[in-house]
């Protein structure tokens, strides 16, 4: 089952990497001559009401996705590291400041942050990355910070001290890396939510904006043609949010079993 | 001859919910320039907060209360935190009752020898992973090459305190602390690493605290012992003395609780427990345990000679 979910978004991710090379169409040039086009062997996935490839438009919303993803998720993680490990292992007041912020900005439901923050930010791709970074930054400094309450009392900790290591040479350089098992999981379960969260930024219109082809924006447009029978535009770009989500979260369970036996079979 | 360490009546409380636990009265203890020292008692009796204490490393709830910490001459506590890491890993080293734990699971061990090497001399890291190597074959590790590229998960326990005993060399200190260094390991292995330890120790002419609660240990490695119980050192002896003339009730009752093998000596327990520390009795804390107990060992106990370096803080020794 992982190693379907590894090969799901394996294909995602080279498809993306590769769109320019293996796509004959450009994702945003109009023909008007093929407007909404249902699935044959010329546009293997349709056109849209622009005559735009659906399959090219898939592909190429999936570059912008993953990489919303991966530079949100890579923010993220990289904030609340360092919030997660000063708050963990200092304790006291900065941990009792850090973690109060950190509670005000999981207060909030995160979909409705994401778009108040894209909505007073505008919705650029930098915007987004923003918003989505912002909400996830509490899901890692409280898991980092939980581990460091731990690592901190250990003996290689306490070695580390012992020969003179300056404070945050001992946080980010002895203890930090041994947080990372359980924030490995929790990076790979975040990225399907990161999509998600683009996907439906961009569904009500606060996210991607046209022309770029984006899942959720696709998705949106599509919604409008279901009734009148042109279900390919809608089916296809909300299987692959689907399926790539499902992967992330797929293999983020796998990874936990791999790095956390306790967890086995839980 | 001039004390390389010496710790005077140090005082270390523990803030805890259920009271305040009174871990360190008065302790004191002095280590000569190369002397091995030993210093035994049972669990709870404090030697590692000493040993912490002396580096400085005791971090809330604990707190030092009292006495005074000299290293070659230097008041410890009157350190700024920026001196005292130069001292900590350079001058005094420590090594660790379980080595596989106290490596870093995520570096490779050579890395570990060769980032001090960096951190405490002015070495660039490509010798610093040379010498690491070199270390490595010093404390008899073999294949040392494949092994500084390993992790501490991939060594056996016995290596993986070599591998501290490496690392807590590597600077050259002047003082290495081995909080009980062979816990966990077995008999010959462990017998192998104090051998090591000990042979370091005279090549490298670094003074070494023996933390133990074995007494053969002692024995066989240190010259001289200083006896804890309950948070004060009650026996201050060269190790001969100490195992040939007792003095204080306590030493004695703990080396009667020696298993023998062989004669017709019986194993005697001490009687009683090790008193609690939130609510310590006055004075002697060996006291209640004591059979040669007075009312003179409920107040502070002097500390008397018995005989040149063989000290001892009990009103009831002279009389035995």
């Amino acid at each position: 089952m992982s190693l379907a979910a590894l090969g799901v978004l394996a294909v995602v991710a080279l498809a993306a990497l590769a769109a320019p090379v293996l796509l004959p169409y450009d994702p945003d040039a109009p023909d008007a001559e093929r407007t909404l086009e249902a699935p044959g062997h010329r546009h293997w996935l349709g056109t849209d009401l622009y005559g735009r490839d659906q399959l090219t438009r898939l592909v190429y919303a999936g570059r912008v996705d993953l990489l919303v993803a991966i530079e949100a998720t890579a923010i993220a993680l990289s904030v609340g590291a360092v919030l997660g490990a000063v708050s963990g292992y200092r304790g006291g007041f900065i941990d009792q400041v850090l973690m109060r912020i950190i509670d005000t900005i999981q207060a909030f439901p995160s979909f409705i942050l994401a778009m108040g923050i894209a909505a007073a930010l505008g919705n650029s791709v930098t915007n987004i990355v923003i918003a989505i970074a912002i909400t996830h930054v509490p899901i890692y400094g409280r898991l980092i910070r939980g581990e460091m309450l731990r690592i901190r009392e250990t003996e290689y900790a306490e070695a580390a001290r012992t020969v003179g290591n300056r404070q945050r040479r001992i946080m980010f350089y002895h203890l930090l890396p041994n947080c990372f098992p359980p924030v490995v999981v929790q990076a790979t379960l975040a990225m399907g939510f990161a999509i998600l969260t683009v996907a439906a930024l961009s569904y009500i219109g606060l996210g991607i904006r046209p022309p770029t082809s984006e899942w959720g924006a696709m998705t949106a447009e599509g919604a409008s043609y279901i009734v009148s029978g042109e279900w390919w535009i809608f089916v296809f770009p909300g299987m692959a949010i689907m399926a790539t989500v499902l992967s992330f979260n797929l293999l983020g369970d796998a990874l936990r079993d791999v790095l956390d036996p306790r967890m086995k079979g839980v | 001859m001039t004390d390389l360490l010496a710790v005077r009546d140090l005082t270390v409380h523990f803030a805890t919910d259920e009271g305040i636990v009174q871990a360190l009265d008065g302790a004191s203890l002095r280590v000569g320039p190369g002397e091995v020292v030993g210093l035994v008692g049972e669990s709870g009796s404090g030697k590692s907060v000493t040993a912490l204490a002396i580096l400085r490393l005791l971090r809330p709830p604990a707190r030092v209360l009292g006495g005074r910490i000299e290293f070659d001459g230097l008041d410890l506590q009157a350190c700024s935190e920026e001196e005292m890491r130069a001292v900590r890993g350079a001058q005094i080293s420590m090594v660790f009752q379980s080595p596989r734990t106290s490596l870093n699971p995520v570096l490779p061990v050579g890395h570990q020898i060769a980032r001090l090497l960096v951190q405490h001399g002015a070495i660039r890291p490509r010798e610093a992973r040379a010498r690491a190597v070199e270390m490595l074959r010093e404390v008899g590790i073999g294949e040392p090459e494949r092994r500084a590229r390993q992790y501490a998960h991939q060594l056996s326990g016995g290596m993986c305190q070599r591998v501290m005993i490496a690392m807590a060399l590597a600077t050259n200190p002047r003082l290495l602390i081995a909080d009980e260094p062979t816990t966990g390991l077995d008999v010959s292995i462990a017998a192998q690493i104090l051998d090591l330890l000990g042979d370091l120790g005279r090549r490298t002419g670094a003074a070494i605290l023996l933390i133990t609660h074995d007494l053969g240990v002692v024995a066989r490695r240190c010259d001289r012992v200083v006896v804890m119980h309950a948070g004060q050192t009650v026996e201050w002896a060269p190790v001969r003395a100490l195992f040939h003339a007792p003095a204080h009730p306590y030493t004695r009752a703990l080396l009667r609780s020696i298993p023998r093998v062989v004669g017709t000596g019986e194993m005697e327990p001490i009687p009683g427990w090790v008193p609690s520390l939130l609510a310590p009795p006055p004075g002697c804390r060996f006291a209640p345990r004591c059979a040669l107990v007075r009312p003179e060992c409920r107040a502070p106990v002097p500390v008397r000679s018995v005989d040149g370096d063989h000290r001892v803080a009990c009103v009831a020794a002279e009389a035995s």
